[in-house]
């Protein structure tokens, strides 16, 4: 192994902590077409999810219990983190028909 | 009453229409009409949001025309970009007219209110407007569209109505 590779590791390992909390992951979930997928996902209290339209419409991501409320531009992408455990339905204000499930444990 | 009755008439010009009537193959609208249908219906709806952007007090009424402007010009968009690459020219026809006529009666009607009856009038009719658009477009205009690639951009502009028709039922039960 080259001194550079094996710098560039140690580099990487001891960044990790910092950028990802060891137990937490990231999680996509896309707008396109108006339909949100997938349309229930599990998460846990500290994950960041990737929201991202794919549409020409603008879309929310709007929690019914009001723990979240995201808007995305048209062709855009948004990340929040999650705060609270607890099944979460949500939809798009603009577009009430786009509706998923985030179940979000502690 | 006159709310319902105009919502009853605008469903009864698009399913009645003469180009879209009828089951056999020869009276179904061809791809070039069902495009300017589409397109034409989006257009209405631009207005009669520019409209309410002039009139609309509530900031709930307000704030779902500018959805309205802003969704339809970017379903219209996709509508033109497609037919230019499809090297379609869409085509008059008699629904397109009739709901063109239509719709500027209700906005010449709409003129005529002010404040809360406004909001209301518009609302409504936005409901009515939705539910008659979504009905065509299920049971003639994307059974009829020949192109998959028209078919699938009409299957998206259901959606979008859909939403629309929910969002308008919610800001029109808000107004109660
Ligand atoms: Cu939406």
């Amino acid at each position: 192994m080259k001194p550079g590779r094996l710098a560039s590791i140690a580099l990487a390992v001891a960044f990790l902590p910092m950028v990802v909390p060891a137990h937490a992951a990231i999680i996509e979930i896309t707008m396109e077409n108006l339909v949100i997928s997938p349309a229930e996902v599990s998460a846990k209290v500290g994950d960041t999810i990737i929201w991202i339209n794919k549409d020409v419409f603008a879309h929310t991501a709007t929690a019914k219990n009001g723990n979240f409320d995201v808007t995305l531009p048209p062709k855009k992408s948004a990340t929040s983190v999650v705060k609270k455990a607890g099944t979460v339905e949500y939809y798009c204000r603009y577009h009430p028909n786009m509706k998923a499930t985030l179940k979000i444990e502690p | 009453m006159f709310i319902r009755w105009s919502a009853a008439v605008a469903a009864a010009i698009l399913l009645s229409s003469p180009a879209l009537q009828g089951a056999s193959a020869a009276d179904k609208p061809t791809d070039p009409q069902i495009a300017h249908i589409a397109y034409t219906a989006g257009v209405i709806d631009i207005n009669a949001a520019k409209q309410a952007q002039k009139k609309a007090k509530n900031k709930d009424v307000k704030a779902f025309a500018e959805d309205m402007l802003r969704d339809h010009e970017a379903v219209n968009k996709q509508a033109l970009a497609l037919v230019k690459k499809l090297n379609v020219t869409p085509e008059d026809n008699d629904t397109s007219k009739a709901l063109s006529k239509q719709a500027s009666d209700k906005l010449a009607e709409l003129d005529k209110l002010s404040d809360a009856a406004f909001d209301k009038a518009y609302v409504a009719n936005e409901v009515a407007y939705h539910k008659a658009v979504n009905s065509a477009l299920e049971t003639q205009l994307i059974p009829s569209a020949s192109n998959a690639e028209l078919k699938s951009l009409l299957q998206t502009g259901l959606k979008i109505f859909q939403g629309h028709q929910q969002h308008a039922e919610h800001v029109a039960a808000e107004l109660k």
